[in-house]
């Protein structure tokens, strides 16, 4: 009697195992500013190859922490090259797995028409009240912004205007709602299919900042894991491709 | 160890939170008085706007606020028509902020006190002719010094540990509006995690004896006087 209900008890489980292996679930981290694009190629890959992909977003130095400390995650697509790099050193991540998914631009944008002009003259005019821009130690879109600026040897003269956002989505903030006049923010948040959305902007030239490198990483917990392989590799296809273009990153 | 802008930050922190808390002494006190004794019907809804930051994430506290200090908010016009400037990215823009964000630890416990009080106590000060005004300063405030302790104790202590409001409104600007919590933050993004242990461990510490200090400064209720 007892045998025969442990025996149902263990068929149960592998029932439960092989059940969630064949679903063939895929988690993934992705950094906020690719939010957008990511959710787009999410649902088109679901359609496509029947996996399905859940996402989570959020700061990369924070899924960094996680990831370290046993967070479930397959798949992290985070907003800079360092952090799958260093992933991948401490062994949790997949050796190898490492590729660009995308490459940001960086734009100098107000909301108000006219106050930026095409070659980012504004600047060395310095009649505005606050220059927004993302905290260049955590986020790649504020070391880039400052690499600029001391390109242009304005460092030093804007200094005292500057206002930091944590991250590149508040800094879009704080220039939204105008309490920066204008800001240094990603091109994906303001353009839609190629196009500005509103207000002014000037986006900068490449050769002013080193090339802001997107890395995805398969991590260690789905080096088995069918789907995580799939989505590294629709990522760099040329359905994903497209999306990621559409929304102003560079490939 | 800790570095300069730690320091920096520490004591920033340190005067925001006892601005903050002067503020709602001069604030809620007259608020926790007269959500106490009133009987108007406002009561209840001017109780839950007290409360809302209890509640509410502080993201959207700072978004609102954001938007409401911000060029087309109503008080960024208040302030610009004063020649204030706008208040977000500067340390006054903290301080309304911080106080908002604050007033419910405020205000309940000294509601609470207040409310305890009971109406005998004031209506002997009246039939011995003191004014509402004199009455509540020798008769209501002292029996209400137990609510005092923990609203100042509590309200300081939150402002220091406060995170959600302060990164949203900050700009993260070194001694005008990076806190501890931001830096904290900033070393544990950066990985620098041994100088997020110092702070991080020291707030710890820190609030831990605030809140010790407010138990032992506290005397103790006596029993309820039949």
């Amino acid at each position: 009697m007892e045998e025969t209900i442990m025996k149902r008890i263990v068929f149960g489980l592998l029932l439960l195992c092989s059940a969630s292996a064949s679903a063939d679930e895929v988690r993934v981290a992705v950094a906020a500013n690719f939010a957008a694009p990511m959710q787009k190629i999410a649902a088109d890959f679901e359609k496509d190859t029947g996996h399905q992909a859940v996402l989570s977003f959020g700061a990369t130095g924070q899924f960094y922490a996680q990831i370290r400390n046993g967070a479930p995650f397959d798949v992290l697509l985070a907003a800079d090259e360092e952090t799958p790099m260093r992933l991948e050193k401490d062994g949790a991540a997949m050796a190898g797995s490492r590729f660009t998914y995308a490459i940001g631009k960086l734009v100098l944008w107000s909301p108000s028409p006219g106050l930026v002009d095409a070659r980012g003259a504004v600047l060395e005019k310095a009649g505005f009240g606050h220059l927004a821009i993302a905290n260049p130690r955590l986020a790649p879109y504020g070391a880039a912004a400052m690499e600029t600026l001391t390109k242009m040897n304005l460092a030093d003269k804007l200094q005292s205007k500057i206002v930091e956002g944590e991250n590149i989505g508040q800094t879009f903030q704080f220039v939204a709602t105008k309490n920066a006049a204008l800001g240094f923010v990603a091109l994906s948040q303001v353009t839609k299919d190629g196009k500005l959305e509103s207000g002014s902007a000037w986006v900068v030239p490449g050769k002013l900042y080193t090339p802001i490198r997107q890395d995805a990483a398969i991590l260690s917990r789905g080096r088995n894991n069918p789907a995580a392989l799939a989505l590294a590799k629709y990522l760099r296809g040329a359905k994903a491709g497209a999306i990621i273009r559409s929304y102003g990153y560079d490939l | 160890m800790p570095t300069s802008e730690d320091f920096g930050a520490i004591r920033l922190t340190l005067e925001l939170a006892t601005v903050v808390t002067l503020l709602l002494l001069i604030l809620g006190t007259p608020i926790a008085w007269w959500l106490a004794r009133t009987r108007s019907r406002l009561r209840s809804s001017v109780g839950a706007i007290v409360t809302l930051p209890l509640v509410l994430p502080p993201t959207v506290l700072g978004f609102y606020l954001l938007l409401l200090m911000g060029p087309s908010g109503f008080l960024g016009h208040l302030t610009q028509s004063l020649g204030l400037g706008l208040l977000p990215f500067t340390f006054p823009g903290l301080v309304i902020a911080s106080t908002l964000y604050s007033l419910p630890f405020f205000v309940q416990p000294l509601q609470n006190a207040f409310e305890a009080i009971g109406d005998r106590p004031l209506e002997a000060a009246a039939t011995l002719r003191a004014s509402p005004l004199d009455a509540f300063f020798s008769v209501a405030v002292p029996l209400a010094k137990p609510g005092f302790v923990t609203s100042s104790f509590l309200s300081f202590a939150h402002t220091v540990g406060e995170f959600g409001v302060v990164l949203m409104i900050g700009g993260n600007i070194p001694d005008k509006t990076r806190v501890i919590s931001v830096q904290i933050y900033n070393h544990v993004e950066a990985l620098e995690y041994t100088e997020a242990h110092w702070l991080a461990g020291g707030m710890l510490a820190f609030s831990f004896l605030v809140l010790v200090a407010m138990n032992a400064l506290k005397p103790r209720q006596k029993a309820a006087e039949p």
